[in-house]
């Protein structure tokens, strides 16, 4: 079946499998490895990207499902060659550790900043409860969000400077 | 890497439109609403359907309304948009509360009322939640629109009355004024299906219960709910007497299952001192407490 989807604002055009699920399509077709792909049972949240905005766990998506829509996955956060501020406060609070958790955690992260701009500690929590991390390292993960949070891309050219 | 076995696809447009893919599609094609149960099914080949029909595109599915003296729930109706939705929240908290302690965020996304309705999951909490509230499935096939009790919705585990081409369209609760709701779930971590739920509204009127649903998931309960300790309840004293009475008969009435959520005797337990809970603030709830 032929799938034309908008991916982090480029419109492309594959042949797939009706069987295909979306995280496959992204790494196996898209060649985009960005997105991980973990517990497959839609439990982890390592897929997670977004389909029109909305965060999903792509291992429980068919790729057919995605068509005529748009996707961001964790490539599409970097803007003009400059991190987005969640990407930062990872960097920032050592929330990568193993890495592997990570880009489920950004996307979740930069949609609950993106909705709640100042979310309480609690909010943070409830926000990535679908997100597992096996280093169980959920202390950094808060606190990068938070950093994010705290720098705003509208504020941040001057905080960077200052 | 599991994978689906190979399986035909095609997008519904409309609710007429899903039922003649189904038609043309035959008895091994099923409908693919949030797809949080079906596609893990498919991947372990629990289920292996020949074709899917999608129902995620369909506007007339969606979206929670209310209509005379009911409010509707599109069967399509996110789980995230049912637990913020005003309306529903306004005539019964229940939902909400229910809601919150649903899978996370990420599959609330994507989860819908009517899949969780149709997959019939034992431990389904919003299951618990439509028989409490003796809701009404309205069901749409080749010949008609039918309505079917919530109550009469499930035939066991896993199981409903929807005939191969038949596709649930809405969910409908009848709207009680003084009405208090309340859901309550012991989990043996945050989102996972429960050990043992109970979910319940009241009226209250003058001190005496006037009415009164109780609905319990996991644990068995036939239809996911206890017409017995309804019965104990209706017409007693709004008391703390009156709701460990009936809460006693719904530990005592359900069937539980041992398995690695814990014993029988434990789930029982767990039964009545969850719907002991409920009751007591839906109780309160209603006399506006």
């Amino acid at each position: 079946m032929q799938v034309t989807v908008t991916v982090n604002g480029q419109e492309v055009t594959r042949d797939v499998e009706p069987r295909t699920l979306l995280v496959h399509f992204i790494r196996d077709d898209l060649l985009m490895r960005g997105t991980h792909w973990g517990c497959d049972t839609s439990n982890c949240g390592a897929c997670t990207v977004w389909v029109d905005d909305e965060p999903v766990k792509s291992c429980t998506y068919l790729a057919v499902q995605a068509d005529g829509k748009s996707i961001t996955t964790v490539e599409g956060l970097e803007k003009n060659g400059e991190l987005d501020p969640i990407q930062k406060g990872f960097m920032e609070c050592h929330g990568l550790q193993c890495g592997y958790c990570t880009p489920g955690m950004m996307m979740v992260g930069r949609a609950l900043l993106d909705k709640n701009p100042h979310p309480s500690e609690a909010e943070i929590r409830e926000g990535i409860s679908g997100n597992i991390c096996r280093c169980t390292g959920y202390k950094n993960i808060v606190a990068s969000i938070q950093w994010a949070a705290e720098h705003p891309v509208s504020t941040e050219a001057s905080e960077v400077t200052a | 890497m599991q994978t689906p076995a190979p399986v035909d696809y095609a997008k519904a447009t409309s609710v007429a439109h899903a039922i003649e893919l189904l038609q043309q599609l035959g008895d091994e094609a099923r409908p693919i609403a949030g797809g949080h149960s079906l596609l893990p099914m498919m991947k372990l080949r629990l289920a292996a359907p020949e074709a899917l029909v999608d129902l995620n595109d369909i506007p007339e599915l969606q979206g929670v309304r209310i209509e005379g003296d009911h409010i509707v729930v599109g069967a399509m109706t996110k789980h995230r948009d049912i637990l913020e939705s005003a309306i529903l929240h306004e005539h019964y908290p229940i939902f909400r509360e229910a809601e919150h302690v649903i899978a996370d965020p990420i599959v609330r996304n994507r989860g819908t009322i009517g899949g969780s309705a149709c997959q019939a999951d034992p431990a389904a909490d919003l299951s618990a939640v439509g028989s409490a509230l003796r809701g009404t499935a309205v069901i749409q096939g080749p010949g008609g629109t039918r309505e079917v009790p919530l109550r009469e919705f499930h035939d066991g585990p896993y199981m409903t009355v929807l005939e191969p081409t038949e596709v649930l369209v809405a969910l409908k609760y009848p709207i009680r004024p003084g009405a208090g709701s309340a859901y309550e779930k012991v989990e043996r971590r945050h989102g996972d299906w429960g050990v043992a739920t109970a979910g319940v509204f009241v009226v209250v009127r003058d001190g005496v219960v006037a009415d009164c649903g109780i609905g319990n998931a996991a644990v068995g309960a036939e239809h996911y709910c206890s017409p017995g300790a309804e019965d104990a309840l209706i017409g007693q004293p709004a008391t703390e007497e009156s709701f460990a009475a009936a809460a006693k008969v719904a530990g005592e009435q359900c069937n539980p299952s041992a398995d690695q959520r814990g014993p029988v005797d434990y789930k029982r337990h767990l039964t009545t001192e969850l719907t002991l809970r409920a009751l007591r603030r839906a109780a309160a709830a209603s006399q506006g407490a």
